[in-house]
């Protein structure tokens, strides 16, 4: 899967998160979190799987998290990938 | 450095001062007289109405170092102690130690004056940003946090001294009697400022609201007020209200209610003379809810509603349901109304509340407290001071004084928030030693401390979803994952005190 252009999913609500996913050259993952220094390796360990099994190699994925659980940033970067294509 | 009883590592000297470590809850005792101040005498004709605020600084005699105090019953509607800063910086004056009963977010204001030299150091605990940045290293003032009945220990015991109290008197007249009842500020029971008004060297009452001599009922009583002076406006008693105070319509809320009620009802503790304490909290009402369908339903006739009290306490009074209500501070205006017009519904001073050191405080007499919790670990140990950032954010209120207390401390909490599991290995920051606590309740089940064996085999036989402590952490973690623990540089910001003075946790610096 390639992203193609900027789009995101989610909201930013509490144990929500925000995902905004845009075209680049390579790959860069950026997490902020309320529980970044207690989930933050988790967040992004969740999120790095979700591009990796979607075949995604190249893009620049912003995480906006709010607390929220593993299968719901899951579904946000899954459905911003979507909206990206 | 020491290890305390519950193997936190705790300074013996903090600020230039001795403390004792945490042991256990209930076998330190004081080897002190009261502390006191000086034997006055004033000319029978003096005057004390001196003027405005700084004019009552000038006359409270308040110099470099000293200590002053107020009192927290405006909650985040108080203006009186940004003022009360603002007028000692602008008089010269530095070095100064707040002692107040308690410090909030509109507080925030007075960080440029801890940043200036004015405020030096907090005798008491805080909530909101000036506690952030104390943790976060970026402002220095060592501060000491204390339960409501550890505040009041700390005057009447000396180990506080406060030089000046600066008291916001709602209704008061010009030789210094006053109550919470009425007028533009009012803000209900005094509670907090009992113990300031009977130890601080000098108290000043401060009013928006001078009416004539006697104001009556006298709350605080003329013989222990020095000066009186005025202000435009003490705060806003609309903002005493600072958390939701309706009924959770949240069903995980809900269902930890349920739980909680039966609890409650397998404590056997549901029978004429019932006392009982709960917070603000959409789920803590949400029981008192249940408790009171309980009551009505069984015909009990309750003994007291105790602690903030919340005009859902106040209905059940007029219901008949308790026979008396003691209030140390009103938390909505419903029970600002009451207090003023209701005989049972009595103001109780600090001590009177919860100090472990008198000759009994109320809250020995309470069956049943409802308590919230940030974190609670698998020894029960509940931290309500520090928050997941590791950064001190909220002050301890009532709460060890009430788990030590009451004969049942039930602490309701959701399993998860915003994916912080509520039980886990260990808590940040021990605020209250799981010895006094209980039983824990969530939505997913119920934690009964082995204290408890009559009432977890009760439990068990209601069909209630108890579970080992573990089995829950396991349970939760299970979706949150395990939280990594968070890391501190070895630098000491502040204290935690337990209810009797002893130390039970260290606050450090949060690692950039």
């Amino acid at each position: 899967m390639k992203i193609m252009k900027k789009s995101q999913a989610g909201t930013s609500q509490s144990s929500d998160l925000m995902v905004v996913v845009e075209p680049a050259n390579e790959l860069r993952v950026e997490v902020e979190s309320t529980v970044k220094r207690q989930y933050g390796h988790l967040i992004k360990a969740v999120v790095e799987k979700t591009l990796a099994d979607s075949g995604v190699t190249a893009g620049i994925i912003r995480v906006n998290d709010r607390g929220a659980l593993d299968y719901a940033i899951k579904a946000r970067v899954e459905t911003a990938l979507q909206r990206a294509q | 450095m020491v290890k305390n009883s519950l193997g936190r590592l705790v300074p013996e000297v903090f600020a230039g001062k001795t403390y004792t470590p945490y042991k256990d809850p209930w076998s330190l005792q004081p080897h002190c007289k009261r502390g006191t101040r000086d034997i006055k005498r004033i000319d029978h004709n003096a005057k004390k109405l001196v003027g405005n605020l700084r004019d009552g600084i000038i006359a409270s005699g308040l110099k470099d170092g000293m200590t002053i105090s107020t009192h927290h019953a405006l909650r985040n509607g108080d203006h009186l102690l940004n003022q009360l800063v603002k007028e000692i910086d602008a008089l010269g004056i530095r070095d100064i130690k707040i002692a107040s009963s308690s410090v909030h977010a509109i507080h925030s204001e007075i960080i440029p004056y801890i940043r200036k030299g004015v405020i030096t150091g907090l005798e008491c605990g805080v909530n909101g940003m000036i506690g952030e940045l104390i943790s976060k290293g970026e402002l220095d003032c060592p501060v000491v946090v204390r339960s409501h009945g550890g505040r009041a220990r700390s005057l009447i015991t000396g180990e506080v001294l406060v030089d000046v109290a600066f008291l916001a008197a709602p209704y008061c007249d010009e030789y210094g009697n006053f109550n919470g009842f009425y007028g533009p500020s009012a803000c209900g029971s005094l509670g907090y400022a009992i113990p300031d008004s009977i130890h601080a060297r000098k108290v000043v009452a401060v009013t928006d609201n001078l009416v004539p001599y006697p104001a009556v009922p006298v709350g605080i009583p003329q013989s222990v007020v020095d000066f009186v002076v005025t202000v435009k406006s003490l705060g806003d008693p609309k903002k005493i209200v600072s958390t939701s105070t309706r009924i959770t319509t949240d069903p995980i809320g809900l269902q930890t209610a349920k739980y909680a009620a039966m609890v409650i009802e397998a404590s056997g503790l549901m029978k004429d003379g019932f006392s009982f304490q709960t917070g603000t909290g959409g789920i803590s009402l949400a029981v008192a809810d249940h408790v009171r369908n309980m009551m009505r339903k069984g015909k009990i006739k309750g003994s007291f509603g105790c602690g903030g009290i919340t005009g859902y306490f106040v209905d059940m009074l007029q219901e008949g349901l308790f026979r008396a209500l003691f209030d140390v501070q009103c938390f909505d205006l419903k029970a600002v109304e009451s207090i003023g017009r209701n005989q049972n519904h009595q103001e109780m001073s600090a001590s009177m509340y919860a100090s472990p050191f008198n000759a009994g405080a109320v809250v020995n007499r309470l069956d049943c407290v409802i308590l919230s919790a940030t974190e609670v670990d698998v020894d029960f140990n509940v931290n309500v001071n520090t928050e997941s950032t590791g950064y001190l954010l909220h002050n301890t209120g009532g709460h060890s004084d009430c788990a030590a207390g009451a004969k049942l401390s039930i602490i309701v909490a959701p399993a998860i928030r915003g994916r912080l599991p509520i039980i886990r290995d260990r808590v940040t920051t021990v605020t209250t030693p799981g010895e006094t606590i209980g039983v824990i309740v969530t939505e997913r089940g119920i934690a009964v401390n082995d204290k408890f064996p009559e009432l977890k085999e009760e439990l068990i036989k209601r069909r209630a979803p108890v579970k080992d402590i573990r089995q829950l952490r396991d349970e939760i973690y299970a979706i949150t994952g395990a939280p990594r623990p968070l890391e501190f540089e070895d630098k000491v910001v502040g204290l935690v005190e337990y209810r009797d003075g002893s130390i039970i946790d260290a606050i450090r610096q949060v690692k950039k």
